[in-house]
C-alpha cells in the first residue's frame, strides 16, 4: 500500500483530525512568528476543503462511505458515516470556513489585538467540533462534538465587544448548556430502550418500540435541545446578542455555520435516528415544526425591521432564515425538503457574505449603525455591491440563490396543500425588502453633510476577495441551481424521506 | 396512598434524578446571581449523570472487570458472573469532562463580567449596561426610531 492509498482510506476521519491537530499546534506556530497563524489556518482549512470535496465526490460516485474508528465493527465501535447529507454539509462548512479564514487576517488583527493566536486556535477547534458533529454516525460521539463546538463558540463570542460580548457569551452558555443537557438526556433515553449508540443500528431497533413513552420523551428532548441550538423562535433569546457582539470574523463563521449544523443535526435525528414515518405520521412532529418555523419566519423579519445595528439586524434575519430551512423540513414532502436543504447552502453563502460586509464596514469606519452608512456607496463601492447582491438574494430576487430555495419552498407548500405557508413566504420576502431597503437607502441615497470629504477607501484585498467570491457564488448557484439540486439535493431528499424504495 | 409510595419506591432512582434536575433547572432560570446559575447548571448535569449511572446497574451485578480471565482453569466460572453495564460509566466519564470544561469556561466568563461591571448580580449588570448604551442606539433614538426593547 502506497502512502497515498493509506491516506485515502482515512480521508473521512481526516476532516476532523486535521483541524484538531492544527488547532493544538497553532500556539507553537504563533510562538515562532505572530504573523504565521493566519497562513497556518488558511493552509489547514484548504486541506480540509480538499478532503471534504473529495469525500462528497466519492459519495456521489460510489455511495455512502463508512469508516470504522480503530477498526471496531459497528455498533460496538464508533463509526463515521458520510452519506450525501453530511458530505454536503461538510463541504459547506469547509468552504465557508476557508473563506472566513482568508478574510480574518486584518479583521482579527484589529478587533482582537494581541490575541490572534488564541483566536485562531479556537477557530480551528470550532471547525473540528462542527465537522465532528456532521460526520459522526455515533450518537454519543455527536454529543461530545456538539459540546466542543459550543465551548469554542462561547470563547469566540467572549472575545468580541468589551463587556457586551462576555455577557452575550454567558447567556449563550446557559442556554447552550440546557440544550446540550437535553440532548444528552435524550441520548440516555434512547440508549436505555435500545442498548445501542450507533445511529443506523438505532434506526433499525426503534420501530418495534415506537409506542414506548420513553422514545416519545427522547424525541421531545431532542427537538427542544436542537431548537435552542438553531435559535428557533421562541428559543432564540441568546442569538441576537451573540451574533451582534462577537468579533466580525466569528460572527460570520457562527452565523454561517453553527445554526446550519444545528439544522443538519435536527434533520439527521428526525430522519436518520427516528424514521420518517414516525416523525411525520405517528407523532406529527414535522407539522409542529412547520408551524413553529412559519412563526419564526414572520417574527424574525418583523424584529429585524426594528434594529438599527446592522449585525443585530442580520442576526434577527438569521432567525427568520432558519425558519425557512425548518419549514422545508417540516413540510416533509419531496419539493419542500429540497427547498429546505438547498436553503442550508444558500443561507450559509448569503449570511456569511452579509456578515463579512458588516465586518469590513466596521473595520474601515468603526460604524455599525446603519443610519450612519450615508455615502458609503461612494466610499466602499465593492463592499456595498457585495452587500447589495447578498441582500437581494436574501429578499429572493430571481437570478440569485434566495429565489431558488424560496421557489422550492413555495411549491412544496402548495404541494402539501398548506397555502398559508406560501403567504408566509411572500410576506417575509416583503418584510425583507423593508429592512434591507433602509440599508440600501442610506448607502446610496443618503447625503451626509461631509459628502465632499468622502473618497474611495476600500477594504484590503484579503477581505474583499472572499466577499466577492461568496457574492458571485450567490449569483452562480442562483442561475445554475441545477448542479447542487441534481447531484445532491434530489437524491438526498429521496433518501431522507425513504421514497425511493430504500430498505 | 401506599400505591403512590410503591410507585415512587420501585423507581426511586428516577425520581431522585428528576427532582435534582428540576432543582438545577430552576436555579439556572430563576437565580439572579451568575455563580448560582452555574451551580444550577452543575446540579442539572449531575442529575443526568446519576440517571445514566443508575441505568447501568444490573441486579446483583459486580464491577465490570473480567472474572477468571487470567487462566483457562477459571473459565467455567466466568460465564456465571453478572456484570453491571460499563458503557454508561464510560459515557459519563466523558460527559463529566465536558461538564467540567463548561464550568471552567463559565467561571472565566464570570470573572471577566465582574471586572467589567463590578458585580455578578444580573440586575446590577443589566442596569450598568443600560447606562453604557453604545452610541449607535443613541443615534437611532435621536432619529426617532423606536428601539424595540431587548429581552
Amino acid at each position: 500500500m502506497t502512502g497515498f492509498e493509506l491516506i485515502a482510506t482515512h480521508l473521512p476521519i481526516l476532516t476532523v483530525v486535521v483541524p484538531l491537530i492544527a488547532g493544538f499546534l497553532t500556539p507553537i506556530v504563533g510562538w515562532i512568528d505572530r504573523r504565521l497563524p493566519w497562513y497556518w489556518v488558511m493552509l489547514a482549512m484548504f486541506v480540509v476543503l480538499l478532503i471534504a470535496g473529495n469525500n462528497l465526490v466519492t459519495v456521489i460516485n460510489s455511495g455512502t462511505i463508512q469508516y470504522k474508528l480503530g477498526g471496531w465493527d459497528p455498533p460496538f465501535g464508533i463509526e463515521y458515516v458520510i452519506d450525501l447529507l453530511n458530505g454536503f454539509v461538510c463541504l459547506i462548512i469547509a468552504f465557508i470556513a476557508f473563506m472566513v479564514s482568508i478574510y480574518s487576517k486584518e479583521s482579527v488583527k484589529k478587533e482582537v489585538p494581541g490575541k490572534t493566536t488564541p483566536f485562531y486556535s479556537v477557530f480551528l477547534l470550532l471547525i473540528t467540533g462542527l465537522m465532528g458533529m456532521t460526520i459522526t454516525g455515533d450518537i454519543f460521539n455527536f454529543y461530545v462534538f456538539l459540546e466542543i463546538s459550543s465551548l469554542t463558540a462561547y470563547a469566540l463570542i467572549a472575545m468580541g465587544d468589551r463587556g457586551d460580548g462576555v455577557v452575550a457569551s454567558f447567556n449563550y452558555l446557559i442556554m447552550g448548556t440546557v440544550a446540550a443537557s437535553f440532548i444528552l438526556l435524550g441520548i440516555g433515553y434512547l440508549y436505555a430502550v435500545t442498548g445501542t449508540l450507533n445511529m443506523a443500528d438505532m434506526q433499525n431497533l426503534l420501530p418495534s418500540i415506537y409506542q414506548n413513552k420513553v422514545v416519545l420523551a427522547a424525541l421531545a428532548f431532542f427537538m427542544v435541545g436542537f431548537s435552542i441550538k438553531v435559535g428557533l423562535f421562541p428559543l432564540h433569546a441568546w442569538l441576537p446578542d451573540a451574533y451582534t457582539h462577537a468579533p466580525s470574523t466569528a460572527s460570520a463563521l457562527i452565523a454561517g455555520l453553527m445554526t446550519k449544523v444545528g439544522a443538519y443535526a435536527m434533520i439527521r435525528f428526525m430522519f436518520g435516528v427516528f424514521t420518517p414515518d414516525f416523525v411525520i405520521t405517528t407523532t406529527g412532529m414535522t407539522n409542529i415544526l412547520a408551524w413553529a418555523a412559519a412563526l419564526a419566519i414572520i417574527v424574525g423579519s418583523v424584529l429585524a425591521i426594528a434594529q438599527s445595528d446592522i449585525k443585530r439586524m442580520l442576526a434577527y434575519s438569521s432567525i427568520s432564515q432558519i425558519g425557512y430551512i425548518l419549514l422545508g423540513v417540516g413540510l416533509a414532502n419531496m419539493i419542500g425538503m429540497e427547498g429546505g436543504l438547498l436553503h442550508v447552502l444558500n443561507h450559509a453563502l448569503m449570511k456569511c457574505a452579509l456578515f463579512l460586509v458588516a465586518g469590513a464596514i466596521f473595520y474601515k469606519t468603526g460604524i455599525r449603525n446603519l443610519y450612519q452608512f450615508k455615502g458609503l456607496g461612494k466610499k466602499m463601492p465593492v463592499t456595498t455591491t457585495v452587500f447589495m447582491i447578498a441582500a437581494l438574494s436574501m429578499i429572493g430576487v430571481p437570478g440569485t440563490v434566495g429565489f431558488t430555495s424560496k421557489w422550492y419552498l413555495a411549491l412544496g407548500s402548495v404541494d402539501a396543500g398548506q397555502w398559508i405557508f406560501v403567504f408566509v413566504i411572500l410576506l417575509s420576502s416583503l418584510l425583507n425588502i423593508v429592512y434591507f431597503w433602509r440599508v440600501f437607502d442610506n448607502i446610496w441615497f443618503g447625503h451626509p453633510h461631509e459628502i465632499e470629504h468622502i473618497k474611495k477607501d476600500e477594504a484590503p484585498l484579503t477581505m474583499l476577495a472572499p466577499m466577492v467570491i461568496l457574492a458571485l457564488l450567490c449569483v452562480f448557484f442562483g442561475l445554475f441551481a441545477y448542479y447542487p439540486v441534481h447531484y445532491v439535493i434530489e437524491p438526498l431528499s429521496v433518501e431522507l424521506l425513504k421514497l425511493g424504495g430504500m430498505p | 396512598m401506599s400505591g403512590i409510595l410503591d410507585i415512587v419506591y420501585a423507581e426511586y432512582n428516577y425520581w431522585i434524578y428528576v427532582t435534582l434536575m428540576m432543582i438545577g433547572f430552576y436555579a439556572m432560570i430563576a437565580k439572579k446571581n451568575l455563580i448560582k446559575k452555574i451551580i444550577g447548571a452543575n446540579i442539572f448535569q449531575t442529575a443526568i449523570f446519576l440517571f445514566y449511572i443508575s441505568l447501568a446497574d444490573v441486579t446483583k451485578g459486580t464491577a465490570p472487570i473480567l472474572v477468571g480471565g487470567h487462566g483457562a482453569e477459571h473459565a467455567e466460572h466466568a460465564a456465571d458472573v453478572i456484570y453491571t453495564n460499563p458503557v454508561p460509566h464510560c459515557l459519563i466519564l466523558t460527559a463529566i469532562v465536558v461538564a467540567v470544561s463548561t464550568t471552567a469556561v463559565a467561571l472565566a466568563l464570570i470573572i471577566r463580567i465582574y471586572n467589567e461591571y463590578g458585580s455578578i448580580e444580573e440586575d446590577v449588570i443589566l442596569a450598568a449596561r443600560k447606562e453604557l448604551q453604545p452610541e449607535f442606539s443613541e443615534h437611532a433614538r435621536q432619529r426617532g426610531v423606536a428601539e424595540v426593547s431587548e429581552q
